[in-house]
């Protein structure tokens, strides 16, 4: 028979239509509203999943956010590990099977859309039982923004498919009316199966959105699956709830244990039999009336046993109106179960003392220690859990600003109390924020249930001699009694530290069911009060979330932006091969048919050298500087002088941090008087120029300087070699490039190609070269016009490769290459470009006694012993590999190359002590290798420097 | 996430800015003339208080201005926010 455990009518599932859905590879029935474990429950599986480590049978234990065991695997629709089966809607092909402690992610990339919104409201409420009903239409009706958020797919909490009446109506009747009232505030927006798992700073809350899992295949593609939400909210409510804790006892895992309220959960909310036949035991008032709501449900009640010895409740009263007399102090001791694991019966006795158990066969043993209100969001935003004996729980301590808690998450279990604060708080969070307004709507009326006494603080109950590795502490951790006393006995007496070391409470419900019973546990076998021990530190996220909802839309290309120069295509069509620098692609090498990166780079760094070659230099940083400070404000920001600098000159400048640390270097040009060209290294554009714009505002506001990016309005080429002049000339025949007319640090307005350019002479290889800059969209017009110009020359493109190899065979350095933030100047080698006379930042530090030591690391040149070793950038440089460890670190190796000039390798490293190591031979070992090398000047070609005139 | 309030834009997202440190800490006039002692002070040496700290931003994904704050350093609270050279208004203590 299909569904045998589904009760005839009844529960919030649409009988009219039957689901099919198949779990462990066998097909079953269910109707839209079901979840997984409803609708597994209804068809009579007990055994969802499997305890990690002792692989004992579990069956599902809660009927939400709580459930510590039914977790399984989705192999239907994009796949996903470890699903909540209590909150896994079912829909139509569904396909899931068990786990045991942890799921596999897909092997086929998910190709759903997830993506994100960023919403702003005058009051967040979450969670929408009738607390927070009540707050989101108290702010609601005021016309503040509002913003209410629950993790099911219908706004209700314990209200849907309960019993409850409000205004002398069934409570749902209530929260239809109401659900209507709010679809018509426009201001109000109600965001069902959205977890707010995280409270930041300054009222930020992230939540996550469920858009279409419930559909299943139905789903729309264009759909996001999940939305990520930021919210920033000028007042919270949190009418969070509270989850419900069991009572521990020997073999308390068994399917067919489950928590009381979620028993009573399943049969009025799902319309389904958690069993027929019922042990109920409990510590609070709740139990017993989940005992009254099983039976009235069609389930026998074997037993109910409370811990407590109290008798004469409204709820006692109920029971024995059903012919049910509960059993006070009495819990249970011990469960039996069948072959399969599966409960068969629970084993009774007083909880004073050792009387005599009872054996009482049943097949669903439904255990409720009490609630613990879901204090995760408060605590997440700051605020501290107390321990309170009047709820036996740990409830909201000091209030938060702008924060307010309410119903059971603020620890009001009572129903009419629950609404009136709901209302009050919602009411007042919009008059703080919105200003308020209009009328402040009464609750619902409702009957208050008089108690039979307040909850007690019950653990465990067991016999004396029951074995503790039995009773389960955390069920998704395996984790026991014996476990915690092991902890104890090992010396630990924090809540923090028996959580690491046993693991309870670090599985995917984050102890949601057993953290705090867990306390309790310690509490007792410490011999201290509860509250002195305290509840381990919640953390964001309060249920997981998917990486993939976290990179939303921001993955593949749309990772990171990509920087492209204008002339991108002409490279792809040159066959480039690209690297990144920063977000910028540049051309790495262009490889010729046949070619690796080494064959590529010796040929184009012979045509650099002996003939002529180009290069795309666009995406070096450009700063324009204007006013009749600049030069002052350039005298202070790098090391040398350039207010001296004529216009039409142009000057390689070094800047440090005020530590004196080398940070980026560049060439300036002075266009005019009160007009400077500033270029940076091309990683470096954003850092000098927030740089700049640092020291004019908050140190020298009275200098007259605007600083401006530029790097992306100008498109440059580099043309190099001793056949550049010649380029040059056919492309600028009006431009005079005589070595006379146009000498070295130089800049020339002209037209080139037809295109208004700037012309710098300045290298960066050695060689003769000319820098052209032109207007960003002439740029791809202005490459293939020097590749036209230069091709009877036989000219040649080249890349960063070559770039780094040419400019390391002369010794300059790459900021952020060959400096790391512990360099000077002087240490990089450029002691020549600081002024001696002018002040500037940074140079105070070059006098700190730390810095002017002469045993500090030092650029140098290295070549191998062996020519064809190319050293890896990074290898340690040590006197001796093989002596003993520690083995004194001297240096690195900064940039290591194949150079075609000298037929060799070389490097350039930062050793202590510098150049008194010339001549030496180090040891640089990579990789458990160490390689010869002997000490060198950095600079390895033309160190005259005749060849830069051509 | 902090909700900054830049004096220039009004409140943004942290992410939309830099923090600059403590404010009030002036590049000396004339460095040449620091002990090392001094000089190290003004490189490495910065208050840590638990409670009001006047600090500066800059909104650097913003208006690229720089501003001081005062910011309380255990509730992230922000009690005055105000342009460089300029004193912070009335703090609570």
């Amino acid at each position: 028979m299909s569904q045998p455990f589904r009760r005839a009518a009844g529960g919030r599932i649409d009988r009219s239509r039957t689901l099919t859905f198949h779990f462990e590879g066998r097909a079953y029935e269910a109707h839209p509203g079901d979840t997984l474990s409803s609708a597994l429950l209804a068809n009579g599986v007990r055994v969802v999943a499997r305890g990690p480590y002792t692989g004992r049978p579990r069956g599902t234990y809660g009927i939400g956010a709580e459930e510590p065991n039914a977790f399984v695997q989705v192999d239907s629709g994009p796949g996903e590990p470890m699903v909540r089966a209590t909150q896994l809607e079912v829909y139509d092909g569904l396909v899931a099977r068990s786990l045991a402690g942890k799921g596999s992610l897909g092997e086929e990339p998910d190709d759903s859309r997830y993506d994100k919104t960023w919403a702003h409201c005058d009051v967040l409420v979450v969670g929408a039982g009738p607390a927070g009903l009540a707050a989101a239409h108290a702010a609601g009706v005021t016309g503040a923004r509002v913003i209410l958020a629950d993790e099911r797919p219908e706004p209700g909490g314990d209200l849907l498919g309960g019993r409850a009446h409000l205004d002398g109506r069934p409570a749902m009747d209530w929260v239809t009316d109401l659900r209507a009232r709010l679809a018509g505030l426009p201001e109000v927006r109600v965001l069902p199966r959205t977890t707010v798992t995280g409270a930041y700073d300054g009222n930020f809350l992230v939540a996550v959105q469920r858009r279409t899992e419930h559909l299943g295949p139905a789903a729309p593609a264009h759909v996001a699956r999940q939305r990520l939400w930021h919210i920033r909210a000028g007042q919270v409510v949190l009418a969070t709830g509270a989850h419900e804790r069991p009572i521990l006892f020997p073999d308390n895992d068994r399917p067919g244990v489950m928590l009381a309220a979620a028993a009573a959960g399943y049969a009025w909310r799902y319309g389904v039999l958690p069993g027929r036949r019922a042990v109920v035991a409990g510590a609070h008032d709740g139990a017993l009336w989940a005992a009254v709501d099983l039976v009235d449900a069609g389930v026998e009640l074997a037993a109910v046993l409370d811990a407590r010895h109290l008798a004469g409740g409204q709820a006692h009263r109920a029971l024995r109106d059903r012919g049910v007399v509960v059993a006070a102090g009495h819990g249970v001791v011990g469960t039996d179960a069948d072959a399969d694991g599966v409960l068969t019966a629970a084993w009774v006795a007083p909880v004073d003392g050792d009387g005599q158990a009872r054996r009482i066969a049943c097949d669903l043993l439904a255990t409720s220690g009490g609630w613990n209100p879901a204090v995760h969001l408060y605590s997440q935003a700051g605020g501290r859990p107390r321990w309170s004996d009047d709820h036996a729980a740990f409830v909201p301590g000091d209030p938060l600003p702008a924060v307010a808690c309410v119903g059971a998450a603020a620890g009001t279990f009572d129903l009419a109390d629950a609404l009136a604060e709901g209302a009050e708080a919602g009411w007042q969070a919009a008059a703080a924020t919105h200003g308020g307004g209009g009328e402040e709507p009464l609750p619902p009326a409702t009957d208050s249930v008089a108690s039979a006494g307040a909850p007690a603080a019950c653990w465990i109950t067991a016999r004396a001699d029951s074995p503790p590795e039995t009773i389960f502490v955390d069920l998704q951790r395996d984790a026991t009694l014996r476990d915690v006393r092991r902890a104890v006995g090992a010396g630990m007496r924090a809540s923090e530290h028996v959580k690491r070391f046993t693991t309870a409470g670090t599985a995917a419900d984050q102890g949601r069911t057993t953290g705090v019973t867990t306390v309790g546990v310690l509490a007792g076998l410490l011999g201290l009060p509860v509250g002195a021990v305290g509840t381990t530190t919640y953390r964001p996220p309060y249920a997981p979330i998917s990486f993939a909802l976290l990179a939303g839309r921001d993955r593949g290309r749309l990772l990171d932006p990509e920087r492209r120069t204008p002339m991108h295509e002409r490279h792809e069509a040159d066959g480039a091969v690209f690297e990144n620098v920063g977000q910028w692609k540049r051309p790495w090498y262009y490889p010729a048919p046949g070619e690796d990166l080494d064959q590529a780079v010796l040929r184009e760094c012979r045509a650099a050298r002996e003939g002529v070659a180009m290069m795309d230099v666009s995406t070096l940083g450009k700063i324009d500087l204007r006013g009749p400070d600049v030069g002052e404000f350039l005298d202070r920001v790098y090391t040398n002088r350039f207010s001296t600098l004529r216009v039409g000159q142009c000057r390689y400048g070094v800047m440090c941090r005020a530590d004196g640390m080398v940070f980026d270097d560049g060439v300036t040009a002075r266009l005019a008087p009160d007009r400077y060209h500033m270029t940076t290294t091309t990683g470096n554009a954003a850092a000098v120029l927030d740089w700049l714009d640092e020291w004019l505002q908050t140190e020298w506001p009275d200098l007259r300087v605007s600083a401006t990016s530029v790097t992306d309005q100008w498109a440059a080429v580099a043309v190099v070699g001793p056949g550049s002049r010649e380029v040059l000339r056919r492309l600028a025949p009006s431009l005079d490039v005589s070595a006379e007319a146009f000498p070295f640090l130089t800049v020339r307005d002209a037209t080139v190609a037809g295109i208004p350019a700037r012309v710098f002479r300045i290298s960066f290889t050695g060689e003769l070269s000319y820098e052209i800059n032109v207007p960003a969209w002439y740029g791809l017009a202005l490459w293939d016009a020097v590749a036209e110009a230069g091709r009877p020359a036989g000219i040649t493109p080249y890349g960063t490769e070559t770039m780094h190899v040419l400019r390391a065979e002369k010794g300059f350095i790459v900021a952020g290459q060959d400096t790391d933030g512990t360099v000077t100047p002087h240490d990089a080698g450029l002691g020549w470009a600081v002024s001696t006379v002018k002040p500037f930042i940074g140079g105070r530090s070059l006098a700190r006694p730390d810095t002017a030591r002469n045993d500090r690391k030092r650029l140098v040149g290295l070549l191998p012993a062996d020519p064809s070793v190319v050293l890896a950038e990074g290898a340690q440089l040590v006197v001796d590999a093989d002596a003993p460890t520690p083995v004194p670190m001297l240096g690195h190796v900064t940039s290591s190359y194949r150079s075609a000039a000298l037929g060799r390798s070389f490097a350039l490293a930062l050793v202590a002590g510098g150049l008194t190591h010339r001549g030496e031979t180090l040891q640089a070992v990579d990789g458990g290798q160490a390689h010869p090398v002997v000490v060198t000047e950095p600079v390895f070609y033309d160190a005259e420097g005749a060849r830069r005139d051509g | 996430m902090l909700s900054v309030p830049c004096p220039w834009c009004g409140p943004r997202d942290e992410t939309e800015f830099r923090y600059g440190g403590q404010a009030h800490v002036a590049y000396p006039a004339d460095p040449a003339a620091c002990s090392d002692a001094e000089w190290a002070g003004y490189l490495f040496m910065r208050d840590n208080p638990k409670g009001w700290f006047a600090e500066r931003w800059f909104h650097s994904a913003g208006c690229r201005r720089w501003f001081n704050a005062v910011r309380h350093t255990v509730t992230y609270e922000f009690a005055a926010v105000y342009a460089p050279f300029t004193q912070p208004p009335g703090v609570p203590s």
